[in-house]
């Protein structure tokens, strides 16, 4: 925590120009709906292949209400999150009833509908061609600025790393974990599963709906692909690739995948090789992950 | 009054009676085994009884209340709690975790408090992870309160799982197998903890294949074969019993 | 109304047969390893690629289909080598990324080598299509309806007619009692890999005269394919089977009737659909949890 903490003070001193400030934001941003997406996938044991979706979503209810509706954009961010929410909380009860295989179907399909949806509805959305958003502005005052961006996202990171946290260390995160480790054993000693279940999914789907609208207000613009089943992936891959069950895993995948397109663009024309091979290569050769496989190293050094 | 009584209970696998028309009840305070030859039905009984089973006919009741076919963690919070057979650990977590998990129903478990980590829930959850610290000392496992569940052998998983029963503080423990896979030392020993835990006022029903086992610690022993009654009584009583003799030394 | 009816019914048929195809692969793997593997798509993607590419070299059609095979059943091979059996025990989400890693590996190979343009191959016989009931298909179709037949009688017999056939299905079943009576179950898991690759490339082959291929055509009929199996009960062969041609059935009868905007979006709202009631798919066994 207080890593992180230092590294997101000390970072702007290292920082040359708006170009390096932008992917950081990005990882920022990146990093918090991982840390949620973590909560389901790697504590909890859950799989989503469509959590996209639901970052889309907040997205695009900032999108519209903002830009159509004239709201303010901490509304429309927080009707995003209330609508996100009531949408997963609906799905979860019969989503989550399904495991492993099938519930990584179930999920990857409710994320592919909501990336046809956004696509055909374009009335709504501008269809494949994206829409623009408008600026955060939060009474009255505008957010614009890298610099400024940096500091909000960096002050969210170090909310949303806080509060995870201390879910972890609790007997909410004890109980996320037993379903994991064990459904039955969990469930034997108390532990309403599928309440738990449900709290997750919809307590990580918030997350992205709201990271979503930070997003779409940030870059100014949006495009259905923000919810295509590669982006899932890709999310998912930042909690694998940084480590199952590591909040700072969660920061540290964060930042690879992000960073990861920008290393690869020297390999003009190899950019899918290069990426294929190295998801492969990391989860082959560190099924667990970055973090918790370099933490077991240093433990025995 | 009885503190479990299970009535004419039924389980039908596919075509298979893995219960038949069984009927028994145990009385507090005491130790009720369960036992007979593999296959015989034992686990299922278990399964049933904490809820994981939905029986195919028949009627449960725990301390006077109808529970046939709640769900587990209902009946967690009736006072019900077990080990199993093939360990069910969470291996992702540390054994005291482990523990913890069983005291979930005493706890807070709403999520705003614990994101916001409230003075009092830290208070009431530092309060419990040092009971369960003197729950795994009790069961004889102290020496692993700092380690991750999957450093431990199987041994001491097989008291850690009993460790994190009690943690519930349950009316009724329900034991299944808690010797299986041990050598005689560790026997004795898990004997001598099944012991000083019916000693502490909790009732304990106890599943085991092997018969020599249970007849010194049962107050009452249910024998089963094929799923159905083959003899009850106290040890004395089973060991006299020619049914018994028959099926555990072949036909005469 | 009939003859409308009828097209659609073709259309659904057609396409419904190389999800059966499809599907079967990802049975076959599933069941000798319990991976998903989400390359399946690409099987597809290399047998019509390959095909394609080798005929506008100028090789005989014959020789390109026999050559695309091989090569996908050698990449299937590679596969299962250096990528699945290395990862061990990993978990399923860790699998899942591996095989999306293959995925965009191949994907990524093929654009880089061949760059991102369609293909179209010529039609195996003709492109008159045939007249029946007011409804037309083309001989193409026959040929896709025709091969998978055959696919499906001859995986029949293998599995339960050959001792190899029969000792997938015991791996599937208990792979340590298979392993106990003498089965090479390593030698099983790269034969299901193998299998599946060939089937997947017969698939793309046979498609590419109707469909256009390119580099990505394997995404979403890999994905149509895992839900054609999900359907059908991940693992159960005749499930495979009549999970692809419920899936192309639906496709082309929602498309036709209902709205054609969002036919791709019809597998997965009829997956969710099913998975909520029948949590293993039509064909799935209800399996009571051991513990």
């Amino acid at each position: 925590m207080l890593v992180t903490a230092a590294v997101i003070l000390a970072l702007p001193l290292f920082l040359p120009n708006p170009f390096y400030y932008d992917v950081v934001i990005r990882i920022g941003m990146n990093a918090i709906m991982v840390v949620g997406l973590n909560l389901l996938i790697g504590y909890a044991g859950q799989i989503s292949l469509g959590h996209a979706g639901f970052l889309a979503l907040g997205a695009y209810a900032s999108g519209i209400l903002t830009g159509r509706y004239g709201w303010p954009p901490i509304a429309a961010m927080a009707a995003g999150m209330a609508g996100v929410g009531i949408l997963a909380y609906v799905l979860a009860r019969p989503i989550l009833k399904l495991k492993g295989h099938y519930l990584a179907m179930a999920t990857l399909g409710m994320g592919i509908i909501i990336f046809i949806v956004l696509t055909q509805e374009s009335q709504w959305t501008g269809g494949p061609d994206g829409m623009s958003v408008p600026a955060f502005s939060l009474l009255g005052r505008e957010l614009s600025g890298e610099k400024n961006w940096y500091w909000v996202t960096g002050a969210l990171l170090m909310l949303a790393l806080w509060l995870a946290l201390n879910v972890i260390d609790s007997p909410v995160g004890r109980a996320l974990r037993a379903l994991h480790g064990s459904e039955v054993a969990a469930q034997v000693a108390g532990v309403d599963t599928s309440h738990f279940k449900v709290l997750v999914f919809v307590l990580s789907a918030v997350i992205a709906s709201a990271t979503g609208s930070l997003m779409a207000h940030y870059i100014g613009f949006i495009t259905p692909t923000v919810s295509s089943f590669f982006h899932s992936i890709e999310l998912v891959t930042m909690v694998v690739v940084g480590g199952m069950a590591s909040i700072f895993g969660s920061v540290v995948g964060a930042a690879i995948l992000t960073m990861l397109p920008q290393l690869l663009s020297g390999f003009e024309g190899f950019e899918l090789v290069a990426f294929g091979a190295i998801l492969m290569l990391t989860m082959i050769f560190m099924p667990r992950g970055l973090v918790p496989t370099l933490a077991a190293k240093l433990r025995r050094a | 009054m009885a503190l479990l009584e299970v009535r004419d209970l039924d389980m039908v696998f596919g075509g298979v009676h893995a219960v038949q028309n069984l009927s028994f009840s145990v009385r507090p305070g005491t130790i009720h085994s369960v036992i007979g030859p593999n296959g015989a039905g034992k686990t299922t009984l278990f399964n049933m009884i904490t809820g994981l089973y939905k029986p195919t006919r028949g009627a449960i009741y725990l301390g006077g209340d109808a529970v046939t076919a709640k769900p587990p963690h209902e009946l967690a919070r009736k006072g019900m709690s077990r080990t199993f057979q093939n360990l069910q650990i969470c291996f992702n977590m540390s054994a005291l975790d482990n523990v913890m998990v069983g005291s979930h129903l005493r706890l807070n478990q709403r999520l705003m408090p614990a994101m916001l980590r409230l003075p009092k829930l830290k208070k009431a959850d530092s309060a419990c992870r040092e009971q369960a610290a003197e729950l795994m000392k009790f069961v004889g496992v102290g020496q692993y309160v700092k380690a991750d569940a999957s450093q431990m052998p199987y041994g001491a998983l097989k008291r850690l799982e009993i460790a994190r029963a009690l943690a519930a503080k349950p009316k009724l423990l329900l034991l299944d197998e808690p010797a299986a896979g041990l050598n005689n030392t560790e026997t004795k020993e898990i004997d001598e903890l099944i012991q000083k835990v019916a000693h502490s006022g909790v009732t304990v029903v106890l599943v085991e294949h092997d018969m020599k086992l249970v007849m010194g610690i049962s107050d009452h022993i249910l024998v089963l074969d094929y799923g159905k009654k083959l003899a009850e009584g106290t040890a004395e009583e089973i060991r006299r019993n020619p049914d018994v003799i028959v099926a555990y030394l072949g036909g005469a | 109304m009939l003859s409308q009816f009828l097209q659609f019914l073709f259309s659904g048929i057609t396409n419904g047969s190389i999800y059966a195809l499809a599907a079967l692969g990802f049975s076959i793997i599933y069941n000798a390893s319990g991976v998903i593997n989400f390359a399946q798509g690409e099987f597809i993607m290399l047998g019509g690629m390959g095909t394609v590419i080798m005929v506008a070299a100028g090789v005989p059609l014959p020789l390109a289909i026999l050559i695309a095979v091989l090569v996908t059943a050698l990449v299937g091979m590679a596969l299962e080598k250096f990528a699945v059996e290395p990862a061990g025990n990993a978990e399923v989400v860790t699998l899942i990324i591996i095989t999306i890693g293959a995925s965009i590996f191949i994907q990524g190979v093929v654009q880089a080598v061949f760059g991102k343009g369609q293909h179209a191959l010529k039609p195996f016989s003709g492109d008159t299509p045939i007249n029946i009931g007011g409804a037309t298909i083309l001989p193409q179709s026959l040929w896709v309806l025709g091969v998978t037949a055959v696919i499906v009688v001859l995986l029949w017999w293998f599995f339960n007619r050959t001792l190899l056939g029969k000792a997938m299905l015991a791996t599937a079943h208990n792979p340590l009692a298979a392993r106990l009576v003498g089965i090479n179950t390593r030698f099983i898991l790269l034969l299901s890999f193998v299998l599946s690759a060939v089937l997947g490339a017969i698939a793309g082959i046979i498609v590419a005269p109707i469909t256009l291929t390119s580099y990505d055509v394997g995404i979403m009929l890999g994905l149509k394919g895992f839900v054609a199996a999900t359907l059908g009960g991940l693992g159960n062969g005749l499930g495979a089977v009549v999970g692809g041609l419920l899936l192309g059935l639906t496709e082309a009868m929602a498309a036709g009737y209902l709205s054609s905007q969002y036919k791709d979006a019809v597998p997965f709202v009829l997956i969710i659909l099913v998975l909520f009631f029948m949590p293993r798919g039509l064909f799935g066994a209800r399996v009571t949890e051991r513990v």
